[in-house]
Parts: structure tokens; C-alpha cells; sequence
């Protein structure tokens, strides 16, 4: 029979402590491709899984940035350059007036910058994901705590990552498979 | 259920800042299985009811509305002097009405008050069906809407563009503004919790349904992680909305010149006004909400005692602001604000202005006082409805009143209001309630995923771990 392949080792958790206790220990045992799972924002939890921060604030100031410029653009052009129309004796550009539209703009597609970038770093949307082939990850969005050890890692090898993870007082140890 | 004493199981005479914003006893499972199962248990009779008397105003909008778009405009009681009326009153009333939703959200959320946890979500919802309604005025209200998209700017063949020093346009662009910030908002909350959805649905349907709506949401801490920062930046760009939205809306008035428009203080007047109806309809949703679904443990007295000071405070600064409203007219010696403001208290809508004013001052300052009062539920329903009527009063006169007696008296005029203004007016309440209707029924109307946090810090606080079976 031929081995079927793995994603990683997952195991269960009853609460953030015990979860946020593994995640360390993985680390200082050397493993950096894993990931934890958790029904809701777990302080400090993305740090021990190695993750320490995302570069959507740049991705949200890029957004800002292109709205303010963009915004005060739109305005510019028409009444100043493209079709300028002498309303009232006003000036053509007028730029008091074309700071509410302006900064309505910045807002608008910073907004949209930082959910669409949150979305598109997350990966969403994933149809398929090998975690789920766990019956019990249901619990994720739940109750219920994972930390799940990649078959990636350069230091992966089945049967440590599992005799490491029961170590680590799970409820339950899992293999994945892809 | 009222907030009792765990010691003496007795109710505390008053609430103390030690209450919990959630009843004791909570585990992640058990607020997850109270929220989840609003969703996914059986549709009561109720709710049918509910929605059939919504969903019935829904088409007297309807019927409305086609008469106005097949006969024309003067469908509405609007003539010269006074050509906004209704309309435009719903319009800047609905808009008002979101921006509790936004504060509740985007503020608090940066305060990191925790009570806002379990009435956020439904704020929200609160915020986008309340400004669906009122995108809806500007067009009904024009004459020939079905040129909307002119006040777009789009290369178009004419070669000519939008007005962009008229604040009608700055309109246009800060109420889409807010309607996309708020929805992308709403749908970022919502994301964590399609995915418990999708995993607690039984039916193939639902699953399949929230399932998409989830994008495959895994919960990994890398998601959390950009979620997080995703939520705490939107909220700081939704923060300066909550006060620009409304504040263009009464730049509407103040840069024309009519008496009783063209003032300085309309901005924070009108973001005050804002939020205080907004506070008004959080509790007009909310009291219903907890009742109906059984959530008294997540929106506890508490909660609503925070939201009827809220509604004091702003409503203190609303009461101030016609007090100085009506100083300045005088104060200015300006014969055609003086004049304005006496017609306004002694003229012919003289009555809708002591309407407004019993409404929105006299009602909520002597009862809102009241400890009693913020923590009935029976009392603090009506005083919010005193307070909802009287916001659509105020504009109501601060549109028609000032129109129809403007410089010259050859050109003052009446404005009534014909069956046409009253079936849209009930009619977009009703769409508000349908939507809503639909809302409670098929999303969850507190934030899950927040909740599970709060039992978190409820037992982190406690010293204990929170218990899980």
C-alpha cells in the first residue's frame, strides 16, 4: 500500500494556555512551519507560531494614497484643465472646495485596500483545505483549540511531531492528510 | 433576566461599574450554541408576523413609489418655496439613524469598551438598512431619476461633469462612502462567524451557503492576526465618517442662504442629532432583540443603562444646540433670522416645533435622569421613541419651516403633505424592519466570535480558565 501523503500533525486543545504553552515549546524544539487554530483572537498566539506581523498597513496606506491623490485628481482635471467653467467668477481651481470630496475618497479606498488585502494575504477564499479532513476541526470555529505541525518543516518526521505533540497534553493527536 | 447577586441572589438596588456585561454561568460553546441557534432553529410565528406587517409596508413603498415615477414629482405636497420636504426630512433621518451604528463599531471598538461587544453587530446591520433607506430619497426626490448617474463623474459625451464645488455632489460621494466603508465592516465582523455557521449548519443548504459566505475561513492564528488589523484600521477610517458623513449632509443647508439654513453650527448640531437618533433606534432594536431571541444574558441591563446615557448625553448637546440656534438668530440682527425663528415658534408649524421640542428635550431630559428609567425596559423603549419621532421632526422643520417663509412674502408658501409623502415615508420604515426582519433570522445578530473573547476576558479577569466540556 503506498503512503499516503500528509499535510501535518495536529493536535487538539482544551483551552488558549495549554494551545499558547505547545506553540512555544514547538518553537524552541526547533519546528517553524506550523500553524494554531482558534475560535477566536488568541493574544500573543501568531508571535509563538512564528508569525510576528503583516504588511497590510502598507497595503492600506498604498490604498489612502491613491484615493487622496486620485480624489483630488478627479476633481482637478475637469474644472481646471479638461473643461473649465467660469461658475459665479469662482476659480477654476478652487481646491478648498475639492477637499470633502478628496478625503471621502481616501477613506473609500483605504478601506476597500485593507479588507481586499486582508482577504488576498489570508489566501481566501480556499475552497479546499486539508485541515478540514479532521473531522473533529469543526471544533475550531467552536470551543475547541488546534496547533497543527506541517509536514513542510525541514525538521518534520511523523512519528517525532506526533510523540512531540502527545507530550504536550492534547486532547487528541491527528495526522492530516492532504 | 436582571442582574442578580451571586452571593445573596438578590437584585442590586443599583448596577455597579463591577457588573458584568455578560450573565455568569457562560461557556465558549454555550454563547455560541445561544446565537447560532436563532439561526438555525425553526422560524416562529412571530417572526412571520413581523415580517408580513414590514413586508407589507414594503409594497405600500412600492405603490408609492410607482405612482411618483409614473406621474411625477408633484406627487410629493412639494411647490415652490418649498420644494424638499419629506424626502430630503427622511433622507438626512435615515442617514442619522446609521451613525450610532458606526460609532458603536468603529468608536467604541477604539476606546476598547468592552459593552459594545454584544450589540455591535446589530448596530451595524442597524447602519446599512438605515442608510439603504435613505440613498434611496435623493433619488426618488428628483425629477427625473432616472438620470441619477449624472451626478457621477464619467467621461461622458455631453463633456460635461459634476458641480464639484456644490456640496449636493460632496453628498453623493460621502453617503457611497459610507455605505461601502459599512458594509465591507459588517462583512469582516460577519467572516469568523460564516465559518461557525458553516460548521454547525446541519442542513446541506446552509452549509453550503455560509460556507461560501466564509471564504473557507480557518481560524489560523495568521488569519487572526490580519483580521485583527484589518478591524482596528477599518475602524480607525470609519471613526472620522461617523463625524464627515453628517457633517456634509448639513453643509446641504448652511452653504445656501436661506434664513434658517445658512448657519455655522448645523455641522456638530447635526452629528449630534445624528447619534442621538441613531442611540434612539439602537434601543428600539434592541430591547425587542433581546426579548424575542432570548439574548437578556448577552444584552444585559447594563448595556442598555450605557446606551440611555449615551442618549442623554447627546441629547443634551442636541438641546443646546437649538438653544443656541435660536440665540444666534436673535443675536445676529438679522431681521430675516429673527423673523425665522419667531415664525418658527409662534407660526403656522409652530405646533410641529413644540412637537419636536416636548420630543427631544423636555421627555428625554426629565426622564433619562432617571435610573429607573434607563434600566426598564418598558420606559426606556418609549423614551426612544419620543426621541426617533423627534429627530424627524426636527428636520421636518428645519427643511419645510425655513422654506416656506424665506425674503420675500410674495414668494412664502405651504407645504402639505399628501398620501404619496406618507407611503413612502411609513413605506421605508417598513423596508427597514423587513430588512432587519431578514437580518435576525438568517445572521447572527451578536458577534460570535467577540462573544467567545468576552467569556475569555470575563474568566482571564476572574483568574479561572474558562470551561470548555
Amino acid at each position: 500500500m503506498a503512503k499516503r501523503p500528509i499535510y501535518g500533525v495536529m493536535a487538539e486543545f482544551n483551552n488558549t494556555n495549554d494551545l499558547l504553552e505547545a506553540a512555544h515549546h514547538a518553537r524552541e524544539a526547533g519546528y517553524k512551519q506550523m500553524d494554531a487554530y482558534s475560535p477566536f483572537p488568541v493574544e500573543g498566539l501568531s508571535e509563538a507560531v512564528g508569525f510576528p506581523r503583516t504588511s497590510l498597513p502598507a497595503i492600506v496606506l498604498a490604498g489612502g494614497l491613491i484615493g487622496m491623490f486620485g480624489g483630488f485628481f478627479l476633481q482637478y482635471y475637469p474644472n481646471a484643465m479638461g473643461f473649465p467653467l467660469d461658475i459665479g467668477g469662482k476659480p477654476f481651481d478652487s481646491w478648498p472646495s475639492f477637499i470633502p470630496i478628496t478625503y471621502e475618497l481616501t477613506i473609500l479606498c483605504a478601506a476597500i485596500a485593507c479588507v481586499v488585502g486582508m482577504i488576498w494575504l489570508n489566501g481566501l477564499p480556499t475552497p479546499y483545505h486539508p485541515v478540514f479532513n479532521i473531522p473533529r476541526f469543526e471544533l475550531a470555529s467552536q470551543d475547541r483549540f488546534f496547533l497543527c505541525i506541517k509536514s513542510k518543516d525541514p525538521k518534520f518526521s511523523l512519528e517525532e511531531a506526533r510523540r512531540f505533540l502527545e507530550e504536550q497534553h492534547p486532547r487528541e493527536v491527528n495526522v492530516v492528510p492532504v | 433576566m436582571d442582574p442578580v447577586d451571586p452571593l445573596t441572589e438578590e437584585k442590586p438596588a443599583f448596577l455597579s461599574p463591577g457588573d458584568p456585561f455578560l450573565a455568569p454561568g457562560h461557556s465558549y460553546a454555550s454563547v455560541t450554541d445561544r446565537i447560532t441557534g436563532v439561526i438555525l432553529g425553526r422560524t416562529r410565528k412571530g417572526w412571520w408576523i413581523g415580517f408580513a406587517i414590514a413586508f407589507f409596508l414594503v409594497l405600500v413603498l412600492n405603490y408609492g413609489i410607482t405612482m411618483l415615477f409614473a406621474i411625477g414629482v408633484g406627487e410629493f405636497g412639494i411647490q415652490i418655496p418649498v420644494a424638499w420636504a419629506f424626502a430630503i426630512t427622511n433622507f438626512v433621518w435615515w442617514i442619522g439613524i446609521g451613525h450610532a451604528g458606526t460609532l458603536i463599531s468603529a468608536f467604541l471598538l477604539l476606546m476598547r469598551q468592552k459593552w459594545r461587544t454584544s450589540i455591535n453587530r446589530f448596530a451595524e446591520a442597524m447602519t446599512i438598512f438605515a442608510v439603504a433607506c435613505a440613498g434611496m430619497f435623493p433619488l426618488v426626490h428628483m425629477g427625473r431619476p432616472w438620470l441619477f448617474f449624472w451626478l457621477f463623474p464619467y467621461p461622458d459625451t455631453m463633456g460635461v461633469w459634476p458641480q464639484f464645488r456644490s456640496p449636493l455632489v460632496w453628498d453623493v460621494f460621502a453617503v457611497s462612502t459610507y455605505f461601502t466603508v459599512s458594509l465591507l465592516f459588517w462583512y469582516v465582523g460577519l467572516l469568523p462567524d460564516f465559518a461557525t455557521l458553516r460548521d454547525k449548519a446541519k442542513a446541506k443548504f446552509a452549509k453550503v451557503t455560509y460556507g461560501v459566505l466564509s471564504m473557507g475561513w480557518r481560524g489560523s492564528a495568521r488569519h487572526w492576526k490580519r483580521h485583527e488589523v484589518c478591524s482596528l484600521l477599518l475602524a480607525g477610517l470609519a471613526t472620522p465618517l461617523v463625524v464627515s458623513v453628517h457633517t456634509v449632509v448639513s453643509f446641504d443647508f448652511t452653504i445656501a442662504i436661506v434664513p434658517g439654513w445658512h448657519s455655522t453650527i448645523f455641522p456638530p448640531y447635526f452629528v449630534a442629532g445624528a447619534i442621538y437618533s441613531g442611540f434612539a433606534m439602537v434601543i428600539m432594536l434592541a430591547i425587542p432583540l433581546r426579548a424575542w431571541f432570548h439574548l437578556e444574558d448577552f444584552i444585559t441591563i447594563r448595556h442598555l443603562n450605557n446606551m440611555g446615557k449615551l442618549l442623554l448625553a447627546t441629547g443634551m448637546i442636541v438641546a443646546y444646540s437649538y438653544v443656541m440656534e435660536a440665540f444666534f438668530s436673535f443675536y445676529s440682527a438679522d431681521k430675516f433670522e429673527r423673523y425665522m425663528m419667531i415664525d418658527r415658534m409662534t407660526g403656522r408649524y409652530g405646533i410641529v416645533f413644540w412637537i419636536l421640542a416636548t420630543c427631544n428635550i423636555f421627555v428625554p431630559m426629565i426622564f433619562l435622569w432617571w435610573h429607573k428609567v434607563r434600566t426598564s425596559t418598558v420606559l426606556l423603549f418609549i423614551v426612544a421613541t419620543f426621541a426617533q419621532i423627534g429627530m424627524w421632526l426636527e428636520r421636518f422643520v428645519i427643511i419645510v419651516q425655513s422654506l416656506h417663509r424665506d425674503f420675500m412674502p410674495s414668494a412664502w408658501g405651504m407645504f402639505y403633505p399628501t398620501p404619496t409623502d406618507w407611503e413612502v415615508l411609513f413605506g421605508s420604515i417598513g423596508l427597514f424592519f423587513a430588512l432587519f426582519y431578514l437580518f435576525a433570522r438568517l445572521l447572527p445578530s451578536i458577534s460570535i466570535f467577540e462573544m467567545r473573547d468576552l467569556v475569555h476576558r470575563t474568566a482571564e479577569d476572574a483568574g479561572v480558565i474558562a470551561k470548555v466540556e
